[in-house]
């Protein structure tokens, strides 16, 4: 099919057509050119830590079992009976060394291999040349605990994938002891909206002070001076530190941390009030001392949002992950972190740390996402007015020097540009008219 | 507000594990009466808007649970969809009132309907157990949001309350509605 032409008509330097949003045609093409085509977050490491754990969940719209199989080794089978079709788990995780079909009772080992079906002697085919084996993801690979999965035999190896986004990663890793982060539960929402109204505000500074304007004022409420939160995008947000930054590959980052001083506490002094943080506080600074703050820190949101295209953000102690469920539906999984301290680095407060971080997690997704989903749905009722066909996204367009190409070739610009969007719809121009070179595994 | 700390965790959790024993069900008529008539009266404070009055049913040190793990756990090492002390409830009826909550702007329409009520003795406190449908209509939709509810009373008043949505472990469409 071709659709070049199709496609070049959609994307222009300064706007997006408003179809690429709502058109079903278009979404069936990304379930295959970008969920599959390209490295997608399934899971994290820490969800599946022993052999044989496994969850269920999606790439794109195929059901997936994510699992350590017995030997091991990261899988993501096809969560798809080779018989007739019928998923083959129904739960949302555990552990088990096989699965058994509830229709007709095929069994499979967690390696996507045919264990045997009943009565097999009705078949006159024989069932070890592996042809009934399950199918699963051709790549899975591990970036330190982030899975993620492909089915383009042409993709390049993770690491290259994640090219720039990788020292950001490794930063919000490294600021927790022994850089490792355990996935707790999660906030999890739901949209009727394309999954890409929410990836395009995973870097924009622009609606911050708007969209969450009663959350700025809550954060706020208790303390005399108005620093809590995001409030550095309140004033000039683009003479402020903070800059986006386009990596390549459709992948982002906003880094508030220049906005914060460099000193252990200063991240902890811009936290909100949350349940419980007068009392762990002080259990840490008997405890540790001097040393309480960086400890105190941990349980802080972390002023960063790194973003993976097209399904991953790495943001405060949050990684969020976007599933699209039909061209106007998506949903926004808001997985928490806990930290673990195995070195015991911090003096026997990582259970307190932990007690406040639950509860500094919770705020974003209770106070903020909410009113970004509630307008991304509004956007997608918006775009209903099929003769107005143009989404702008040419924030800091043309104007001189305002975005900046580094040395390594990324592009930096000021808090509030578009630069990042646009950049990324480039991205998923490319990606939607190439054609990616799709395989299982069996 | 330093009310929050390991020790009200702690009781938090045990309270609401194994609290419906048949040899702790009150039988009292009057008694479940009382009970049923105080959940009814939050629901419909609720479904007015009356923030305050309906934070008036509970006692200074509340704490509002909804879990988000198909078995709650200890949330001190889970996130929940709430976990509000009564600091963070009054901060959830402030935003709601800055008229800046996109997702409550216009509020929503509710009907909650408590039902199945039953009544445990906890101590001197009573732990009760109801269902609640939550009816919303908002933005040319009508929705439905089930569960079953846990209210500790002490003296009279909501001491906490644990919301156990049918949902929770699933993902919520606009769950902004003050549960």
């Amino acid at each position: 099919m071709s659709t070049s032409i199709f496609f070049e008509h959609l994307v222009h330097e300064d706007r997006v057509h408003r179809s690429i949003y709502t058109d079903p045609m278009i979404f069936d093409l990304e379930m295959t050119h970008i969920f599959g085509g390209v490295w997608c977050y399934v899971a994290h490491e820490s969800q599946i830590a022993q052999p044989d754990d496994y969850l269920t969940t999606k790439l794109g719209l195929r059901p997936l079992i994510v699992l350590r199989d017995s030997n091991g080794k990261l899988r993501a089978l096809f969560n798809r009976c080779t018989h007739r079709g019928a998923r083959v788990c129904r739960e949302a995780r555990g552990n088990a060394r096989t699965f058994q079909c509830p229709y007709h009772g095929w069994t499979y080992f967690n390696s996507g291999k045919l264990r045997g079906v009943p009565w097999p002697e009705g078949y006159a085919c024989d069932f070890t040349d592996g042809k009934y084996n399950l199918a699963q993801v051709l790549r899975v690979e591990s970036y330190r605990g982030f899975i993620f999965g492909t089915l383009n035999a042409d993709a390049p190896p993770l690491a290259e994938y994640l090219g720039a986004a990788k020292k950001p990663i490794d930063e919000w890793l490294e600021r927790n002891p022994g850089a490792r982060v355990v996935v707790s539960e999660a906030n999890r929402l739901r949209f009727k909206g394309n999954w890409k109204l929410a990836y395009d505000n995973a870097a924009d500074g622009y609606h911050v002070v708007f969209s969450h304007r009663s959350l700025l004022e809550t954060e706020n409420r208790h303390a005399a001076d108005p620093n809590k939160g995001m409030s550095f995008y309140m004033g000039k947000p683009d003479e402020a530190p903070m800059y986006v930054q386009y990596f390549g590959h459709g992948h982002h980052f906003k880094d508030k941390r220049p906005n914060v001083e460099r000193r252990p506490g200063a991240l902890w002094e811009i936290e909100g009030v949350q349940p419980g943080m007068e009392s762990y506080e002080r259990l840490i600074r008997e405890r540790l001392g001097d040393r309480a703050s960086r400890a105190l820190d941990l349980a802080s949101s972390e002023p960063v949002n790194i973003n993976i295209f097209p399904n991953l953000s790495i943001l405060g102690n949050h990684i969020q992950v976007f599933q699209p469920l039909a061209v106007d539906e998506t949903e926004s999984v808001w997985y928490a972190t806990a930290i673990v301290d195995e070195a015991n680095e911090l003096g026997g407060t990582a259970d307190a740390v932990n007690a406040i971080r639950m509860r500094t997690q919770e705020s974003f997704p209770n106070f903020g996402e909410v009113d970004d989903a509630a307008n991304f749905e509004e956007i997608q009722k918006g775009l209903a007015a099929c003769e107005d066909e143009w989404v702008y996204m040419h924030r800091g367009l043309g104007i001189p020097g305002r975005v900046q190409r580094l040395a390594d070739g990324t592009l930096k610009a000021p808090a509030t540009d578009e630069v990042f969007m646009r950049e990324h719809m480039k991205e998923w121009l490319r990606l939607m008219t190439t054609r990616p070179n799709i395989q299982i595994a069996r | 507000m330093t009310y929050v700390d390991d020790s009200f965790y702690d009781d938090l959790v045990a309270s609401f594990r194994d609290w419906q024993r048949p040899e702790l069900e009150v039988r009292d008529a009057a008694v479940r009466d009382e009970c049923r008539r105080l959940l009814e009266r939050e629901a419909r404070l609720l479904d007015e808007r009356r923030f305050d009055d309906w934070l008036a049913l509970y006692t200074e040190h509340c704490v509002v649970w909804v879990p988000a793990a198909e078995q709650a756990g200890d949330p001190r090492r889970e996130v929940a969809i709430y976990f509000d002390d009564r600091r963070r409830l009054e901060d959830r009826i402030f935003r709601l009132r800055t008229g800046k909550a996109w997702s409550q702007v216009p509020p929503s329409r509710t009907a909650r309907m408590v039902t199945n009520v039953e009544v445990f003795r906890a101590g001197d406190k009573l732990l009760v157990r109801s269902n609640l449908l939550l009816a919303e209509f908002r933005a040319g939709e009508t929705r439905t949001l089930a569960a079953w509810c846990a209210h500790r009373l002490a003296g009279g008043k909501i001491e906490a309350k644990q919301i156990n949505l049918l949902e929770r472990d699933q993902s919520l469409r606009n769950p902004s509605v003050l549960l």
